[in-house]
Order: structure tokens, then C-alpha cells, then sequence
């Protein structure tokens, strides 16, 4: 059990130190007093915001951070078990989100299931295709798929732009923005904001899971991912199955994306952009690209985040504070030589090896 | 003569892990200027012992001593400060960087604080190099060195730290047979210098060969130490596995069928688009072991993959009970009953971190009864997997353990269950026991004339010579890309084969082969 979650729990508990260091030194800048005890209270407001000491809404608020990074960590996740790094889950997640928009401004009179049903599904679908691109890139090429997903996440974040601003333009409002999505809106099954689209995350961890510990498809994946050489010895196509695993990732973090939309915020502005697509790699990192893993990592960040504003509040340490802890957290397991040292863990193989796949040669799986 | 003192002397080394007692109170020592050789199965103690001695792990009890002196070594760069080094099996050699970069790191010498002193470096790295018979260019990029090359980069890696004790794991694994007499040149000029060196190896007629002496090691004890005069392969092979041990296996009397496979002008290129298979005719007929003998590099390689669907042939065609199946794809020739135990097993042929069970199925996961409808049958798999591990004697403590924590011999096991199961109609074999230890090759070979005496078609392809005259019924010898000759296995000579082997049945060739020559 150490070999295998260690690392990801001593990245998250040395994180934690680090962030009491810049609380205190935060505290000492702003209001002259170094107050040793700062960092208990303010992590145990963050608790207490993230719904862990019992009150619902925070908890709530947890489960509602928590869902896009579920999917989105699976969406990086599943591309590791292949050999592929995923860098891209952020622009998958931006084509999904413009695609759940605008279909659900345009379905937005239909009947409430067919129309959540539609702009769910493109979002899936445009997300797919904006994997299968740097899927087939990789597989008929050898383009390595850190540098298609980079570069196309960028594409994403300024097209989106455009189709807001121009053929998806709602008129009549005082900014760029799209339709609004009527019956396309996710329903709210619980509280003030629990929406459906937490549920739609839960499932998929089960079924991805399923797929790739019960399906042969599955250990087609898991064997690209592991040698590559060997798949194909054993009959195995490593280009058919590169090509679905990052349509698969894509799918999966464009269906955050139209969840995003349908779920919270019911429109898209010009601008819009967010932080889940890259926050998602870290999830799976943490999560050592095991479903579990990375619900258990998404959970963590969402209670992160739904727990900030209240730590703000109660003892002015402002939120960015989570960026830094997260950034800190996939720091040391980037660097899991220093946790392993610092807590002296021994690990059975390489601690993290998913991050191998980021050295991975050029034309490894190019189809001969 | 006075008595002198030892170089090295291992007294009493324990060293226990969680449920084995991998070193149990071992006494080993090595006299100044004598080569040592250490035989052992896998799994025997051998490697545990080195480790202990190269700093990488701590005896629970025992001591060791350095020229009579007592001395605790902490770690590896402790060990190589002492005067000892290791020369690992794999090699650990960038290759995209030269001989005298890969010498100098982790050693570097420099001209002042911040730059390296090259010319002193390659100064004293040509100087090794002569000193020890072979002229060596610091240039050279490693990458593009023969196998046998880049051995003597890494001994002279050994020698610039000023190593007085060499331990050599497995030096002649992957080296050809001439090969393996330059470094054995090698390594009599070492001793002769008084290095001493101890020598890890399976192959009991090179141990016999090189060695002062030898230390047999079974299950973490020492069986004996001898002097090569006074033993002999059997001996030491019985004293290996702690009973009589069939070095040459009898194939007794073959009763071949049908022609079961047949190429004819097979043509295949290499990844350069070199042509390396230049017109190949070969028949394997049903209950047949042919023998394709054959130095490295002779085009054995993409052979194969021409066979096993790895590789487009150019031209020519390859026939199996009648059916073309030329450029086929693996999967559609593994269900058509082609098994291929491939001659890189962990990369090709075993996914490591997967577990043996995972392993076993590897090619045959998408067929009933494994799997329906592409959904796994975990219950067929777990069934199967305790038939074969039974059925093939492999030691492993479950079906669900990484394949990469057995042995090499078991991993092979592993593989040969996986391949040779159900009734294959023909089984392409290469190189299936290198690096394997007596017993485990006794018994691949065992199965080897049992599949055959069932009516397969085997095609065997070894560059260990031995296998091929143990094996085969008729044997085909392969030079540059052609069979040069075909013999049948009851009558061939060694000597000739082998020859064969070396020139392909033309004049020798003038070869230069002391002084270093960048691989094609």
C-alpha cells in the first residue's frame, strides 16, 4: 500500500507544510504577528467550507468542485494507462464546453431530457474529436501528443472566442455571450446547486474502471501503455488503440466541459476559460491514474476549493492559496525523489511512473 | 612460495530478506592476478552476493576484507574508491554519447574547476586501451559500437576508476564467439597485471575456459569450489541444481510428416531498407526440428519477423499447411496455430509489470474461453494460469505477482506455456534459452522434442551452436542473409558447421579485429 500511495499522500501532507510556511510568512508581511497556530485554523476553516465538518452546503459545494475534475482526471488518467500524456484535457474541455453551449442554446425548447441529452452528447462528441486529432497525429505520424495538445489547446481557447463573439452570438445582451439553454440546463437534484452532472461523474468512475480492468479493449490499453513492443508482438494494433484512448480522453473532458455549462453556469461568455483542464493533470497524477485514485484526488482538490472562501473570511488568508498548495502537491510528485527522501518512503518501482510516458521518444507508435 | 594474501575475502556472509535466506554464511576469496568464476542458477545467491560486495546492500552477518584488511562498505561510489568494480550484465552506457564521455561520467577529470580535461582523458583511455591489447578511439560514438565494443568500453570504465577487483555479470551474454575470445584475451592480460577478477556465468564451458577457479553456489550456500582441471561440465552442472543434470538432452529418432512450412525466395529488409534476407528457400516438415545456425546478424532477425507478421517481406512467399499466409498479421497467424517464443523476451515477448496470469493469456486474451464478447473471463484466466504454472514448473508464489519479480528462466516458462500450449502447427523459437540456467534449459528443451515428437514443426534459431546440434533434425546454416548449406542433424560436424557459420563456406577474409570497428 506504501509502494503504491505513499508518494501522492506525501506530496499532498508535505504540501500542506509548505502552504503553513507562506501562511505564516503571509501573516508576518501583511499583518506584522506571526500566529503559530495560522495554519490550523485557517486549514480547519477550509474544512469546515468543504462541508467536512458537517454542514451540507459546503459538502455540497465539495461534490460540485469535485465533478469536473473527476472526469477531467480521468480524461489525463486513461491517456497515462496508454503511454500518452494528455495535456490537452483543457482544450477538450473548452470545445466541449462551447459545443454544450451552443447546442443548448439551440435546443434550449425542447423537451427538458432530449435537450440535456443533446448538448451533453456534443460536448462528448466535440471533445472526442478534439482527442482523436492528436490521437491519429501520433499514431499515423509519430507526433508526440504533448506537443499536438498544447498546441491545440491553444486553438480551443481562441476559437471559443470566436463562435461566442460571432455564429453563436446571442443578441440582445450587453456582452459577448451565447444563448441561454432553457431546458438544456441540467436539473438540480439536491440543495441550492447540486446538479446532475456530479452523478454523471460518479457513474463514469465505475464504468472506466470497468473498461479497463474487465474488457479486452481495456488490457489492450493497459498493455500499449506498458510495452508497446510487446502489444504488438501479441497481435495487438498500438495505433488503433492510441487513436481511441485519446478520442476516449477527449470525450471525457469535453463532457466536463458541457457539464460545466449545463450544470452551472447555463451560458458561455467570450472569455471564458478555466483552470480544470490543467488542475485535472494533477488530479491524475495524484490519483496514480487509477479511477479510485482519482476520485479520491478530485475530491480533495474540490474540498480544497469549495473550502477556500470561507478560510478567506475567517482568517484573510486569500484563496490563491489553493493554487499554490496544488501547484506545490504536483511539484513534489514530480519531484518524488524529495518525498521519498524526506519521509522515507521506499517505493517498489519507479514512484510515479506515468510520468514516464512525458520521455517518451518521438515515432515510438507510429504505424509501420 | 610465500603464502599471499588474498585480494578479496568474503567471510561468512548472511544476508537475509523477508521469507529467504538468500546468502547463508558464504566464504569466498579471490588471490591477487585470478580470475574467479561464479556459477549459480538464478535466484541461487550469486547476485545478492555482489551486491553486498559493490556496497548496494548490508550483510546481516559476515565480514569482508580487502588485501587482509576488514572493511565496511557503504555504497557503490565507497566500493569503486576501494578498488572495486562492477561490470553489469546490461550494459549502462548512454549511446548517444562518445567512449570518453561515458568513461568520464561519474568520473570526470578535470582541467580546472570548471572544464573537463579531455585530452587527458582520451590520453589515458588509449593508453588503458593498449595496455590491455586494443586500440580504442574516445571519439567514438557508443551507439555505434558492436556489442563486443562496447563490453570493453565498460571494463575500461572499471579500469579509469582504478579498479584492482572486477566483477564481470554475465560479460559474454550477448557477445559472438569470437568475440568472447578477444575479451577473454582481455581478461588474462587483467590478471596478468594483477586485477583480479570474478566472473559470473552460466555457460560452463567458458567458465571452464577462463577460470583459476570455481565457486558453485546453490540456494544461497557454497557447493564446492573447484579447479577447472579437475572437474567437468556435468560436475559442475550437477553441483548447480543438486542432481544429475542432462546437458545434452537425446532428441531420439524424429518421424517427420508433410512438409508443413515452406519459404521460397523470401527477401526482407531491415529498418534501413537494406535487404538482409536475400532469396531465402527453407521446408519444415510436421514433427521436425530445423536448426537455423548462424553468427548475430546475419539476417536471423528479420527472418523471423517475416514469419511471425513483425515485417513486410519484399518478396518471396511462406506457405504452412498449405496456406499462404506471406505478410499476415501476428494475431491472424497466432490463431492460425504460430507460436513465436521471441529472442528479446522482456521486451517483446512478457509485459513485466503485468501479473503472470495477465502474461499467460497475452496473445490469446481475445478468444474464448478468456474472454466473450470483449468481456474478460477473469475464472478461465485464474484456471488456466494454475494449469500451466503446474503443468511448466513455474516458481512463482501466485498467478498474480508482476512477471518481473521471477527469474529469467521462469519468465521464459511463462512464455513457452503461453506458446507452446494447444496443438501450434509450427513454433518459431529464437534464442530460447539465453541467458537461462542448466535446469531451465534442460527443460525447454525437453518440451522442445515433446511438441516436436506431437507432430509440430519447430524452426530453431540459436547462435549458441550447441542448441542447434542438441536439437535439431536438420540444420540450416545462415550467412549474410542466405542459407549457405543444410545438414542433416545426425551426421553434421561441428567444426564444419561452425566454420560455415564464420565465413559462409568462403575463403576467410582478413578481418582487423583489434582495432575497433564501428557496427554497420
Amino acid at each position: 500500500m506504501i509502494a503504491i500511495a505513499g508518494v501522492p499522500l506525501g506530496a499532498v501532507i508535505l504540501a500542506f507544510l509548505v502552504g503553513s510556511v507562506l501562511i505564516w510568512i503571509s501573516s508576518l508581511v501583511t499583518k506584522k504577528t506571526f500566529d503559530l497556530g495560522l495554519p490550523v485554523t485557517a486549514y480547519g476553516a477550509m474544512l469546515e467550507g468543504a462541508g467536512l465538518t458537517g454542514n451540507i452546503n459546503g459538502l455540497i459545494n465539495t461534490l460540485v468542485q469535485a465533478g469536473p475534475l473527476i472526469l477531467g482526471g480521468l480524461a489525463v488518467g486513461v491517456g497515462f494507462k496508454a503511454g500518452l500524456f494528455n495535456i490537452g484535457a483543457h482544450g477538450q474541455f473548452l470545445m466541449g464546453a462551447v459545443a454544450g453551449a451552443g447546442t443548448g442554446a439551440a435546443v434550449a425548447s425542447w423537451p427538458a431530457p432530449l435537450a440535456i441529452t443533446a448538448a451533453i452528447l456534443a460536448g462528448a462528441l466535440v471533445g472526442g474529436l478534439w482527442g482523436f486529432i492528436p490521437g491519429a497525429l501520433k499514431a499515423w505520424t509519430g507526433a508526440h501528443e504533448v506537443v499536438t495538445t498544447i498546441m491545440l489547446n491553444t486553438i480551443a481557447s481562441t476559437f471559443i472566442g470566436y463562435l461566442v463573439s460571432g455564429p453563436l452570438l446571442a443578441p440582445g445582451f450587453s456582452f459577448d455571450r451565447t444563448g441561454d439553454i432553457g431546458n438544456a440546463a441540467l436539473p438540480i437534484i439536491f440543495g441550492r446547486n447540486l446538479h446532475f452532472g456530479v452523478i454523471i461523474a460518479f457513474v463514469a468512475v465505475p464504468l472506466i474502471w470497468w473498461l479497463l480492468w474487465r474488457s479486452t479493449l481495456g488490457f489492450e490499453i493497459r498493455t500499449v501503455g506498458a510495452n508497446p513492443s510487446a502489444a504488438r508482438y501479441a497481435g495487438m494494433r498500438p495505433a488503433r488503440i492510441t487513436i481511441f484512448t485519446m478520442s476516449l480522453c477527449g470525450l471525457l473532458a469535453g463532457l466536463a466541459g458541457a457539464i460545466e455549462i449545463t450544470g452551472i453556469t447555463h451560458f458561455m461568455n467570450a472569455s471564458y476559460d478555466t483552470d480544470v483542464g490543467f488542475d485535472s493533470i494533477t488530479v491524475a497524477l495524484l490519483g496514480r491514474a487509477h479511477p479510485l485514485g482519482i476520485t479520491l484526488a478530485a475530491l480533495l482538490f474540490g474540498a480544497m476549493r469549495a473550502g477556500a472562501g470561507l478560510m478567506q473570511i475567517q482568517t484573510q488568508i486569500p484563496v490563491e492559496i489553493v493554487d499554490i498548495l496544488q501547484a506545490v502537491v504536483l511539484l513534489f510528485i514530480a519531484a518524488d525523489v524529495i518525498v521519498r527522501r524526506v519521509l522515507r518512503i521506499r517505493a517498489a518501482g519507479p514512484a510515479v511512473q506515468e510520468l514516464q510516458t512525458v520521455t517518451r521518444s518521438y515515432g515510438e507508435q507510429a504505424a509501420r | 612460495m610465500a603464502v599471499t594474501v588474498p585480494a578479496l575475502e568474503m567471510r561468512g556472509i548472511t544476508k537475509r530478506y523477508p521469507g529467504v535466506l538468500a546468502n547463508d554464511h558464504i566464504d569466498l576469496d579471490l588471490r591477487p592476478g585470478e580470475i574467479h568464476a561464479l556459477l549459480g542458477e538464478n535466484g541461487a545467491g550469486k547476485s545478492t552476493l555482489m551486491n553486498i560486495l559493490y556496497g548496494l546492500a548490508v550483510p546481516d552477518e559476515g565480514e569482508i576484507l580487502l588485501d587482509g584488511l576488514a572493511v565496511t562498505i557503504n555504497g557503490p561510489s565507497d566500493a569503486i574508491a576501494r578498488g572495486i568494480s562492477m561490470v553489469h550484465q546490461h550494459f549502462m552506457l548512454v549511446p548517444v554519447l562518445s567512449v570518453a564521455e561515458n568513461i568520464l561520467l561519474g568520473e570526470e577529470t578535470m582541467a580546472n574547476a570548471v572544464f573537463l580535461d579531455r585530452s587527458e582523458a582520451h590520453r589515458r583511455i588509449v593508453d588503458l586501451g593498449h595496455r590491455f591489447g586494443f586500440e580504442i578511439d574516445p571519439e567514438a560514438r557508443v551507439g555505434s559500437l558492436s556489442v563486443g565494443w562496447q563490453q570493453r568500453v565498460e571494463i575500461l570504465k572499471a579500469l579509469y576508476r582504478q579498479a584492482r577487483i572486477l566483477v564481470l555479470d554475465e560479460p559474454t551474454a550477448t557477445l559472438t564467439p569470437q568475440e568472447t575470445s578477444e575479451i577473454f584475451a582481455v581478461l588474462r592480460r587483467l590478471a596478468a597485471e594483477g586485477h583480479s577478477i570474478i566472473f559470473i556465468s552460466h555457460k560452463l564451458y567458458e567458465v571452464l575456459e577462463i577460470a583459476d577457479r570455481i565457486t558453485v553456489i546453490r540456494r544461497g550456500r557454497v557447493v564446492g569450489t573447484r579447479i577447472p582441471s579437475a572437474t567437468n561440465e556435468d560436475d559442475l552442472a550437477e553441483m548447480m541444481v543438486g542432481r544429475e543434470v542432462q546437458l545434452t538432452v537425446d532428441r531420439g529418432e524424429s518421424h517427420p510428416g508433410d512438409p508443413a512450412l515452406r519459404i521460397e525466395g523470401l527477401r526482407v529488409s531491415d529498418d534501413r531498407g537494406h535487404e538482409v534476407v536475400k532469396g531465402v528457400d527453407l521446408e519444415v516438415r510436421a514433427g521436425e526440428i530445423l536448426g537455423v545456425a548462424g553468427v548475430a546478424g546475419n539476417g536471423q532477425d528479420e527472418l523471423v519477423e517475416a514469419m511471425t507478421g513483425l515485417r513486410k517481406p519484399a518478396a518471396g512467399s511462406i506457405h504452412l499447411s498449405g496456406s499462404d499466409i506471406t505478410g499476415w498479421s501476428p494475431r491472424r497467424l497466432r490463431d492460425f496455430g504460430v507460436g513465436y517464443v521471441p529472442g528479446d523476451r522482456q521486451r517483446y515477448g512478457l509485459v513485466l509489470p503485468f501479473p503472470v496470469e495477465d502474461n499467460l493469456v497475452l496473445t490469446s486474451y481475445h478468444r474464448q474461453p478468456f474472454a466473450k464478447g470483449g468481456v474478460r473471463n477473469d475464472g478461465a484466466i485464474d484456471d488456466w494460469a494454475t494449469e500451466s504454472i503446474r503443468d511448466y514448473d513455474i516458481r512463482t508464489p501466485s498467478a498474480t505477482v508482476p512477471t518481473g519479480t521471477l527469474s529469467g528462466g521462469n519468465q521464459q516458462k511463462v512464455i513457452v506455456a503461453r506458446e507452446f500450449s494447444g496443438q501450434p502447427r509450427l513454433l518459431v523459437l529464437d534464442q530460447p534459452t539465453r541467458g537461462l540456467d542448466v535446469g531451465s534449459i534442460e527443460f525447454i528443451h525437453r518440451q522442445a522434442i515433446a511438441k516436436r515428437d506431437a507432430g509440430t514443426a519447430v524452426l530453431l534459431v540459436s547462435a549458441e551452436l550447441d542448441e542447434v546440434l542438441e536439437l535439431s533434425d536438420r540444420i540450416a546454416v545462415m550467412y549474410r542473409g542466405e542459407i549457405v548449406a543444410t545438414r542433416d542433424g545426425r551426421t553434421a560436424d561441428r567444426e564444419e558447421i561452425g566454420l560455415l557459420m564464420a565465413t559462409g563456406g568462403r575463403e576467410p577474409i582478413e578481418t582487423a579485429t583489434t582495432t575497433m570497428v564501428a557496427a554497420e
